[in-house]
């Protein structure tokens, strides 16, 4: 076990390192300048230049400032923004409502996801399953913006069952609505793993003697079958978090919540390069330790996993 | 579909003289001849791929198409009648600026299509190569492909394309589809590795080695055809996806920009109306949806047939 969690951190980091330098090459290939961009219209003074480039320190060689960067990350720090404001203060009193949405979402998924796979699977076949399978792949093709903007206006403007925007009403009824949109490519998908993945559970020699031992057969779904297959799906569920996270920054825009994923939309459209870098690290760093976290519990629950 | 084993006759063309390779020739045929008895019986697949024929056609001559309904001219707007309702020559209505929206959706279907199909051609050729040298020749290579698409899916997709698209300056299809193509090709690559190792050390591969076959033609004739099937399938899903990424990042703001006519740009431009006049937004949203949806399924369909292992 040890062995296992070691070698998953050293993979960890190495990602890790890979992923935040190809943010930082990509982000300051850009070829604008944005000390220019900062006096708008009106050239700024060769000193103020200066003086900014130099706070900055956007005259060192890419490497460098690469490295400083990452050192300050290890740190906490995620950088400063133009108007000279930290990012990681800037994202503090945002991560609430994005943790929040993305926690409904993830219930939203897990419990409606695992209850249409399962029902799906134990009755291959069927109409229910079929009807299952048309859905997800109906739900997997509607882009997710596409969904909010409908929803926003079919279910929150016409028929008003919940609100437009904003978060004023509280959970869980200003996050019920964002949330069910952002849960339904992965709801379709969990459906998917489960189903599968219970049709073929249910096939095992190990059921075929839970039944010839005379359990239950409520016992037999709901203890084993469900543990078994829920497996594959778990491993999914982590990588869903981060397209949970990814999600909210659309989401997030359309129904106006105030959470990282909207500071992410507006820093994107103010081409703030360093408030950009910051939000989408730490959302890819978010995404990494949930995937390495699943990663352990899943050989937890799987002794296949943990003697591998 | 007749595509999924394009290699076999170009490798078999080219040294017909050895005898051994007229054994095994035919039985790629026969399996080709299964796969399309399969296909051509799945009402499904008729289905997308006669959704798929028409989309691509309004793509290749959009003119054919834009003039139906008395409008031909995306660009041909008219701003004393912005937004107006399906009805009078617009048959789906003007949007803000006052174009035809069906003008409009019909010349925005090459965009999507042009993304789609250029990003997932150029991942799936990376994802061939890459995917095909690390699984056969393994070794340190192997262990390089494998960091690199660990960092690769490290990215979650959509934040990964924001990144590099807020650095790419002027912004086109072509572009767009090569930042997509940068983020989607590990998965496939994973995909081609995998099966390549599977049948790396099988007997057929052997014997092909032992007779002194230089790898290139071992490779192109008896392990890519075996890997080619699965990983088409899902080449086909991903065009599907990347449609649905470059719609959200153009609605974003980060993908294609305003001369383009493209169904994001005008997904986009018509959501800050929605609450006023929602039929700006229910045609593009639609054919996008059909469009996906109609990839989804074949690609679907074609998993199903291709792919014997994911068979229920």
């Amino acid at each position: 076990m040890t062995r296992r969690v070691t070698r998953r951190l050293v993979d960890l980091l190495v990602v890790f390192l890979g992923v935040t330098l190809i943010i930082y090459l990509m982000v300051f290939a850009l070829p604008g300048d944005p000390i220019a961009a900062l006096g708008g219209d009106r050239p700024l003074a060769p000193n103020v230049v200066a003086e900014l480039r130099e706070r900055y320190h956007l005259d060192e060689p890419v490497l460098q400032q690469y490295l400083r960067y990452l050192g300050g990350l290890l740190q906490g720090d995620l950088g400063t923004t133009f108007q000279g404001q930290s990012v990681a203060d800037r994202m503090a009193l945002r991560w609430p409502v994005t943790i929040t949405l993305a926690l409904t979402a993830w219930g939203i998924e897990v419990l409606l996801g695992v209850l249409l796979g399962l029902v799906a699977g134990l009755r291959a076949g069927a109409v229910s399953d079929r009807l299952v399978l048309a859905g997800t792949v109906v739900a997997t093709s509607i882009p997710v913006f596409v969904l909010a903007v409908s929803a926003q206006l079919w279910l929150g403007v016409e028929l008003a069952w919940f609100p437009v925007a904003g978060t004023s009403a509280g959970w869980p009824t200003a996050y019920l609505l964002p949330a069910a949109v952002i849960a339904v490519f992965g709801l379709a998908s969990v459906a998917r793993l489960m189903r599968g993945s219970v049709v073929d559970t249910l096939r095992t020699d190990f059921v075929r003697t839970l039944r010839a031992k005379g359990l239950r057969e409520r016992q037999v779904v709901g203890v084993h079958v469900l543990r078994s297959s829920s497996i594959p799906v778990l491993t999914f569920l982590a990588i869903d978090l981060g397209y949970l996270l990814g999600g909210t920054v659309v989401v997030e825009g359309v129904f106006n919540l105030p959470g990282v994923g909207q500071l992410l939309f507006q820093a994107i459209r103010a081409h703030e390069g360093p408030t950009i870098v910051g939000v989408s690290t730490a959302l890819i760093l978010v995404f990494l330790v949930t995937n390495l976290l699943v990663d352990l519990l899943a050989s937890v629950l799987d002794p296949r996993i943990r003697h591998e | 579909m007749s595509e999924p084993l394009p290699a076999a006759p170009a490798a078999a063309g080219s040294t017909a003289a050895s005898a051994a390779a007229a054994a095994p020739a035919t039985a790629p045929a026969v399996a080709r001849r299964g796969v399309w008895r399969t296909l051509r019986r799945r009402a499904l697949f008729w289905v997308s791929a006669a959704v798929l024929a028409v989309l691509g056609l309004v793509a290749l001559v959009p003119s054919a198409f834009a003039g139906w309904f008395g409008h031909p001219d995306p660009r041909a707007c008219d701003l004393a009648s912005s937004a107006q309702p399906p009805g009078g020559g617009h048959v789906l209505g003007t949007d803000v600026q006052g174009c035809d929206v069906w003008a409009n959706v019909v010349f925005g279907t090459r965009a999507s299509l042009t993304v789609g199909l250029l990003c997932t051609a150029v991942a799936l050729a990376v994802a061939l190569v890459v995917g095909t040298l690390a699984g056969y020749y393994g070794g340190w290579l192997d262990r390089v492909v494998a960091r690199l698409t660990d960092v690769f899916l490290g990215f979650p997709f959509l934040l990964g394309a924001v990144v590099v698209l807020t650095s790419v300056g002027s912004r086109s299809a072509v572009s767009v589809a090569l930042v997509l193509a940068l983020f989607s090709w590990p998965t496939m690559a994973r995909l081609v590795r995998g099966s390549v190792r599977t049948v790396r050390d099988a007997p057929y591969v052997e014997a092909a080695r032992a007779m002194g076959l230089p790898d290139r033609r071992i490779i192109a004739r008896y392990v890519l055809p075996n890997a080619l099937g699965p990983v088409l399938a899902v080449a086909t899903i991903m065009v599907g996806s990347v449609i649905v990424a470059e719609s959200t990042l153009t609605f974003l703001g980060l993908g294609l920009n305003a001369p383009s006519i493209s169904w994001g740009l005008q997904l986009s431009s018509a959501q800050s109306y929605f609450q006023t006049s929602p039929h700006m937004l229910v045609a593009p949203a639609t054919v996008l949806t059909v469009t996906v949806l109609a990839m989804i399924t074949l690609g679907d369909v074609l998993r199903d047939v291709l792919d014997p292992r994911g068979r229920s």
